[in-house]
C-alpha cells in the first residue's frame, strides 16, 4: 500500500512537473514546409506562409499568449529526401515544434515518420494520400483539409450516378496519384461503374498528348485525372486541344484547386465537376478572410490548402496554450478532445486516426458568362455532410483506432 | 498489352511534334555552343521569356499570335545581345564551366522573378482562331496547331542549317570558330558576329516559346522542365553539330513517344538512358566530330 502511495505521489509530481514547464524556450516555432518554386507552389507555397502568419497574428491578438510564436519556411522541391533533411534540421537544431502544409504526399509521408520519431506535430493541409490517416497514421500527425478518399468519394460517386460509368485514369506516378487512383477505383466500382484502364505518368510532365490519345482509344466515358497542380492544368488544356470533350468523353479533375482554374481559364475549364472543402465565396467569414489573404498575397484568392494552413495553425496554437506544453503527442491528443467551430471549414472534429473531419462540397466550374470576374469560378452542386465526406473510421486500417 | 497499329501511328506522330520542340531548342544550343563555346543554360529561360512576351503582347498590347511570331524573336535576340555584351564576352577565354555557371545563375534568377510575379500555375494563352480545330486522320485526331508546329519548326531548322552550312555568311561563322584571329585578319568583325550569333540563338529559343504558349501553360517553369531534356538531346547528337541536333531532336521525340505508349513510367528517363549509352559508346555524340 505504502509503495503504491509513493508511486502515485511520484507520478503526480512528474505529471505536474511536465505540465508546468513546458514550452521549450518559451517559443512555439512553426515550420511551413511546401513546394515554393514548382508545380504546386500556387496551391500551398508562399501563400501558405502568408496563411500561417495570419493565424499567428490573429491568435496573438485574441489570446495574448505568454509564449512567443515564430514562423519559418522551407522548399522541399517535391523530393522526399530534401523535405526530410529540412525537417530533421528544423527539429534537431532550430527548435521547430510543428510542421504545416506540405503538398506532395511522398514528402508528407516522410515528414510524418520523422515527426513521430521526434515527438513533434505534423499538420498536413497540403498532402492528399488517405494513408496519412489510414495504414500510415501516426499519433503526431493530423491530416487537415482534404484527402484522396474524400475526393474520390465526392467526384467519383457523383459522376457515376450521372451516367459516367466507365473510367480511364491518367495518374501522377507517385504516392498521391496512386492513392487517388486506388480510392477512386473503389468509389467507382462501389457505385456500379467500371475501370477500363489507366496510364501512370511521371510527375511534372509537360506534354500529355500521348496519354490523352491512349485515354481516347479506351473509349471510356470519363477520363479521371489523378494528378494535381501544373499536371492537371496541362492535361485539361491539351484535352481540349485534342477534342476529347467534343468527342463525347468527359474529364474528371479529381483534385482541382482554385489556382488551377485561374491558370486554365474558364473557357477551357467550364463545366468541370470537382470536390473541395473550401471556396472563398461561401459565407461572410470565408469572404472576409479570403479578401484579407488576397491583399497580402499578390491579389490571389486562397486555395483550400492555404485556408487549411490558417485554421490548422490556429487550432494548434489554441491546444498548446490550453495545456501549456509543446509536447507533440499531448498537443495532438488535446486537439482530438472536442469538436470545434472552424472559422473557415465550419463544424469540425479531429478523429482518433488523425483525420480532421468536416463537410465537403461538390462544385462545378462556371461558364464564362456566369462568372462575374477573376476568381468567381465555382457554383455549389451539393454539400456532402461531414459524416459522409471522409472514409469511415473503421475502414482506414489505422493502428490508433481501437 | 495488345499493340494496335493506329494507336502506334498516333504515338509516332505525337513524338514527332514533341521532337520538333526539342529540335528547335537544341538547334539554338548547338549554334551557340558551336560558335561561342558557351553552354547556354539560359536557353530554357529564354524560351520561357518568349512565351511570356507573347502573352504580354496579346493581353497588354492587343497584338495577336502572328505578331508575336514576328516580334518575339527580335525582342529575345536583343535581350541575348545585351547579355552577351555585358556578361558572356568576358568569359570566352575561361573554361566552359564559367559560362555554364553564369547562364545557369541567370536562368534561376529569371525563373525566380517570374514565379514571384506570376505564380507557378502560369497564364493561359489563347490559341489563334485560325489554328484551332483539327483533322481526323483515321488513326488519330491531329490538332491543326500541332501540325502547324511541325511544319514551321522543320522549315526553321532546315533554313538555319542551310545558312550555316551552305552560305558565305555561314562559312565565315564556321571559320571564325576554327580560327578567330585569322578570320579577323581578313577584315571580318568576329566579335560582332559572335554577338549576333548569340542573339540569333536566343531569338530561336524565344520563337520556340511562342510556339509553345498555346499548347502548354505560359509558366515560369516551362523552360526548366524542358531544358534538361534538350541538353541531353544536344549531348546525344554531338555538341555543336547543327544537323546532328536537328535529327536527334526529332528522333528522340519519337523514341519518347513510343516509351509513353509501351512503358509510360519510364518516359521521363528514357532520354537520359540513351544519353548514358551514347556517352559510353561514342562520347563525341552520334554526329559529333571531335
Amino acid at each position: 500500500m505504502k509503495w503504491k502511495l509513493l508511486a502515485a505521489a511520484a507520478a503526480v509530481a512528474l505529471a505536474t512537473g511536465t505540465a508546468q514547464a513546458q514550452i521549450s524556450g518559451n517559443t512555439v516555432k512553426i515550420g511551413v514546409l511546401s513546394d515554393m518554386s514548382s508545380l504546386y507552389a500556387d496551391i500551398g507555397g508562399p501563400g501558405s506562409v502568408v496563411a500561417a502568419k495570419m493565424a499567428v497574428e490573429d491568435f496573438e491578438k485574441a489570446h495574448h499568449p505568454k509564449f512567443k510564436i515564430e514562423v519559418v519556411s522551407g522548399d522541399h522541391l517535391n523530393k522526399p529526401d530534401v523535405g526530410s533533411q529540412i525537417v530533421r534540421k528544423w527539429y534537431d537544431e532550430e527548435g521547430v515544434d510543428v510542421v504545416v502544409d506540405t503538398p506532395n504526399s511522398g514528402v508528407a509521408l516522410a515528414v510524418s515518420e520523422i515527426t513521430k520519431e521526434k515527438n513533434k506535430v505534423f499538420l498536413g493541409s497540403g498532402p492528399g494520400t488517405s494513408d496519412l490517416s489510414g495504414a500510415k497514421c501516426s499519433p503526431n500527425t493530423i491530416h487537415w483539409t482534404y484527402d484522396t478518399w474524400m475526393l474520390a468519394n465526392g467526384t467519383g460517386t457523383a459522376l457515376v450516378k450521372h451516367g459516367g460509368d466507365t473510367w480511364f485514369f491518367i495518374t501522377a506516378d507517385y504516392a498521391f496519384g496512386q492513392a487517388l487512383e486506388r480510392d477512386t477505383t473503389n468509389a467507382v466500382k462501389k457505385a456500379g461503374g467500371k475501370v477500363l484502364g489507366g496510364v501512370r505518368v511521371p510527375l511534372n510532365n509537360q506534354d500529355f498528348s500521348s496519354f490523352l490519345l491512349q485515354a481516347q482509344a479506351s473509349k471510356a466515358k470519363i477520363i479521371g485525372l489523378a494528378n494535381a497542380g501544373g499536371d492537371t492544368i496541362n492535361s485539361i488544356k491539351q484535352a481540349s486541344e485534342f477534342g476529347i470533350v467534343k468527342g463525347g468523353q468527359n474529364l474528371a479533375g479529381l483534385l482541382v484547386f482554385l489556382s488551377d482554374i485561374h491558370g486554365i481559364g474558364l473557357d477551357k475549364a467550364q463545366g468541370l465537376i470537382l470536390t473541395a472543402t473550401f471556396y472563398w465565396d461561401m459565407n461572410d467569414k470565408t469572404r472576409a478572410w479570403s479578401k484579407r489573404f488576397a491583399a497580402l498575397d499578390n491579389n490571389k484568392m486562397p486555395t483550400m490548402v492555404q485556408a487549411g494552413v490558417y485554421t490548422s495553425v490556429l487550432e494548434y496554437l489554441a491546444a498548446v496554450s490550453a495545456i501549456n506544453s509543446d509536447d507533440g503527442k499531448k498537443v495532438v491528443e488535446q486537439m482530438k478532445k472536442k469538436p470545434f467551430d472552424d472559422p473557415l471549414f465550419g463544424k469540425s472534429y479531429v478523429r482518433q486516426d488523425g483525420r480532421n473531419v468536416h463537410a465537403a462540397y461538390l462544385f462545378q466550374v462556371k461558364t464564362p458568362a456566369e462568372s462575374k470576374g477573376p476568381y468567381d469560378y465555382y457554383k455549389t452542386l451539393a454539400t456532402i455532410p461531414a459524416d459522409e465526406a471522409f472514409r469511415p473510421l473503421k475502414d482506414g486500417g489505422c493502428s490508433l483506432v481501437k | 498489352m495488345s499493340i494496335s497499329v493506329p494507336a502506334l501511328m498516333g504515338q509516332l506522330l505525337i513524338g514527332l511534334i514533341n521532337g520538333s520542340f526539342y529540335a528547335l531548342l537544341s538547334l539554338g544550343l548547338a549554334v551557340i555552343f558551336g560558335l561561342l563555346n558557351i553552354i547556354n543554360f539560359t536557353h530554357g529561360a529564354q524560351y520561357m521569356l518568349g512565351a511570356f512576351v507573347a502573352w504580354f503582347l496579346l493581353n497588354k498590347a492587343g497584338l495577336n499570335y502572328w505578331w508575336a511570331l514576328a516580334i518575339v524573336p527580335f525582342v529575345l535576340a536583343a535581350f541575348g545581345v545585351v547579355i552577351e555584351r555585358l556578361m558572356l564576352k568576358h568569359l570566352y577565354k575561361l573554361d566552359h564551366l564559367y559560362g555554364l555557371l553564369l547562364t545557369f545563375g541567370l536562368a534561376l534568377i529569371l525563373e525566380g522573378v517570374f514565379t514571384n510575379q506570376f505564380g507557378s500555375a502560369g497564364l493561359p494563352y489563347a490559341m489563334p482562331e485560325k489554328l484551332t480545330g483539327g483533322y481526323n486522320l483515321g488513326f488519330m485526331f491531329l490538332p491543326t496547331y500541332r501540325a502547324w508546329v511541325i511544319v514551321a519548326s522543320l522549315v526553321i531548322c532546315i533554313a538555319t542549317w542551310f545558312v550555316i552550312e551552305r552560305t558565305k555568311l555561314g562559312s565565315y561563322l564556321r571559320a571564325a570558330t576554327e580560327n578567330p584571329s585569322l578570320v579577323q585578319a581578313f577584315g571580318v568583325n568576329v566579335p560582332r558576329m559572335i554577338t549576333l550569333t548569340y542573339g540569333f540563338g536566343a531569338g530561336l529559343a524565344g520563337l520556340a516559346g511562342v510556339f509553345a504558349a498555346p499548347i502548354y501553360q505560359v509558366s515560369p517553369q516551362m523552360g526548366s522542365s524542358l531544358i534538361i531534356v534538350v541538353f541531353a538531346v544536344v549531348v546525344i547528337g554531338g555538341m555543336g553539330s547543327i544537323m546532328g541536333s536537328i535529327l536527334t531532336g526529332f528522333g528522340l521525340g519519337i523514341i519518347e513517344g513510343l516509351t509513353k505508349y509501351f512503358y509510360p513510367e519510364a518516359s521521363s528517363t528514357v532520354i537520359f538512358v540513351i544519353m548514358a549509352i551514347v556517352l559510353v559508346v561514342r562520347p563525341q555524340g552520334l554526329f559529333g566530330q571531335r
